[in-house]
């Protein structure tokens, strides 16, 4: 092969560049730093002050970033309507949770045409006020629930619920038959509201000593409408799921029944600069 | 630490890092300019960026850039142009007499499309996205109406609903229990003279018992023939047409624990001219009067 006169030797093709040719200063580069900017190399090389800078810039960034939340007037807007849930709400609340109904379902209608047109009014901070943890959600498989209040009968809810494909065909979710024939008593109630006062929800004691009674009363056709409408004005009351027992069924469709419903959007208007 | 002075490579020249693998040097070159200038103008942008937009908090609120720009705003501007590009039409349709809606055919089909749009996004989830409804839902492609099937009777049920507790004027009716005012027996028979009216295979003897307690009982809203009113929302009871089933067990399951079937009042989100618009659409699906 090295006699084959074809080929030429690399140092002789002229096709074949080598160092020789490039020349003594290469372009489009910067002088290397010096001076101040070199001394970044201090941080680089010592793993404690990139530690203790990289920990100063992050707090920095965390304090602009979160602080100005706690204070500025438009971050905490305040609503007329909006108030801590029912002891019946609150549990169904925690079914909801329990269940991952968030996974699913978003509780958030986000300022944008399409939403507002088809879920209502978009979502306000202050509706997710007493919300611990809130449940603004980061996915839909299903559609946003922030304003289902209202919008389905009870026994559609149930239906729903029970077989889901029975009302929508089309649909993906899961059944929750189950919750029909779990029964509920509300026996640690108080204890549950009191958490929620601990992290800020405003409850009364007068709203824990009726907890109970409240929980009881708000599916049941011959309970204390009144009182518990007092405590938790625009409740939604009545038998929800048709069934003489008290279940998970009725804490989840007395929940669902609220949600998106305390502000009256004929008579607030808000901010629109916010 | 001091800068070291680091080998300088002899094949290219340039300084290396004094980093070395195996006898590989790793050579400090500078960053390349394009991509220098292109993180420098990032940064620019940026700065000027957080003063067209909102951006630094302040003491009682975030400065609110030069271009005035919110998403709350945004979305109001956009509605907004929407409903000023159909102004003149989604006028007409609040305003319009819907009994005379064929006389202006192209404020029909306005409404019959936005109908539409407002049917699948609100009504779909319970009367079936092909308005066939189901078991408790009424089917609305056939000509049976519970509460009228004129475009006006439509609106009026969309716009307050049946039987919630929300509007007053929604349609009200209420079917009593008979399990809590018949014996067993008695229940039987009715179902057995309901399944005569309707045509399907019965017991003579049970029905004709049956008709004198139907006479009796039910004749007041579902009439003496059994074929309904409307202004109750009783339905006829002599076609195939059943809500909740026509057979023997769902009928008897009816009559002892009565029906209470709910629809909300859209009027609370739906505006006048979208009630108009789904009650035409309603109406053109096949039995509208």
């Amino acid at each position: 092969m090295a006699d084959n006169p074809k080929i030429t030797p690399p140092e002789q093709d002229p096709k074949v560049s080598t160092l020789s040719d490039l020349p003594d200063e290469i372009p489009n580069e910067l002088p290397h730093q010096s001076g101040f900017l070199a001394r970044h190399q201090m941080i680089e090389r010592s793993p404690t002050l990139l530690l203790v800078f990289s920990f100063l810039v992050v707090t920095i960034g965390g304090i602009v970033e979160i602080a100005p939340l706690f204070y500025l007037e438009n971050t905490i807007e305040e609503v007329e309507g909006v108030r801590p849930y029912s002891p019946l709400e609150l549990a169904g609340r925690d079914i909801y949770i329990r269940e991952g109904c968030y996974v699913c379902h978003s509780q958030m209608i986000r300022p944008m045409r399409d939403e507002v047109e088809r879920y209502g009014h978009y979502s306000l901070a202050a509706e997710s006020m007493y919300d611990h943890p809130f449940q603004w959600g980061s996915k839909r498989t299903g559609p946003d629930v922030a304003r289902v209040g209202g919008r389905y009968s009870d026994a559609w809810h149930v239906d729903h619920l029970m077989d889901p494909q029975s009302v929508v065909p089309e649909s993906i979710m899961p059944k929750y038959a189950f919750l029909a024939s779990a029964e509920i008593d509300g026996e640690h109630i108080e204890d549950l509201l009191r958490t929620h006062r601990i992290v800020g929800v405003p409850y009364t004691d007068e709203m824990i000593e009726a907890a109970r009674a409240d929980f009881l009363a708000q599916a049941d056709l011959d309970g204390d409408w009144d009182g518990v409408e007092e405590r938790y004005p625009g409740a939604v009351f009545g038998n929800f799921d048709g069934q003489p027992e008290l279940t998970e069924m009725d804490a989840l469709i007395a929940y669902l029944q609220m949600l998106g419903t305390l502000v009256d959007f004929s008579t607030f208007t808000p901010d629109p600069s916010r | 630490m001091t800068e070291q002075a680091n080998d300088i490579d002899q094949e290219t020249g340039i300084e290396t890092t004094g980093h070395e693998w195996d006898g590989i040097k790793e050579l400090n070159n500078p960053l390349p300019r394009w991509w220098l200038w292109c993180f420098y103008l990032t940064i620019i942008w940026g700065v000027g960026y957080t003063i067209a937009y909102p951006a630094w908090p302040l003491v009682s609120r975030a400065t609110g850039g030069l271009l005035g720009y919110s998403t709350r705003g945004e979305v109001v501007e956009q509605i907004d142009a929407f409903e000023t590009q159909n102004a003149s039409l989604t006028t007409a349709l609040t305003e319009v007499d819907l009994a005379v809606l064929d006389e202006n055919p192209e404020l029909q089909r306005f409404a019959i499309s936005g109908g539409a749009s407002v049917f699948r996004s609100h009504c779909s989830q319970c009367h079936g996205s092909g308005a066939a409804g189901g078991i408790g839902y009424p089917n609305l492609l056939d000509d049976d109406w519970l509460w009228g099937g004129t475009r006006d009777e439509i609106a009026y049920t969309v716009r307050h609903g049946i039987r919630n507790e929300v509007d007053p004027d929604a349609h009200w009716s209420e079917m009593p229990a008979y399990g809590q005012i018949f014996e067993r027996e008695e229940i039987d028979d009715v179902v057995q003279h309901v399944l005569a009216l309707s045509g399907q295979a019965h017991e003579a003897a049970m029905a004709e018992r049956g008709a004198v307690l139907f006479a009796d009982q039910c004749s007041a809203c579902h009439g003496e023939d059994g074929r309904g009113n409307r202004d109750l929302g009783a339905p006829n009871l002599t076609d195939a047409i059943w809500l909740y089933g026509g057979d023997p067990t769902s009928l008897t399951y009816t009559v002892t624990n009565s029906r209470f079937g709910v629809m909300p009042p859209w009027s609370t989100r739906l505006t006048e001219a979208e009630v108009k618009a789904v009650a035409a659409y309603v109406h053109q699906l096949g039995g509208g009067e």
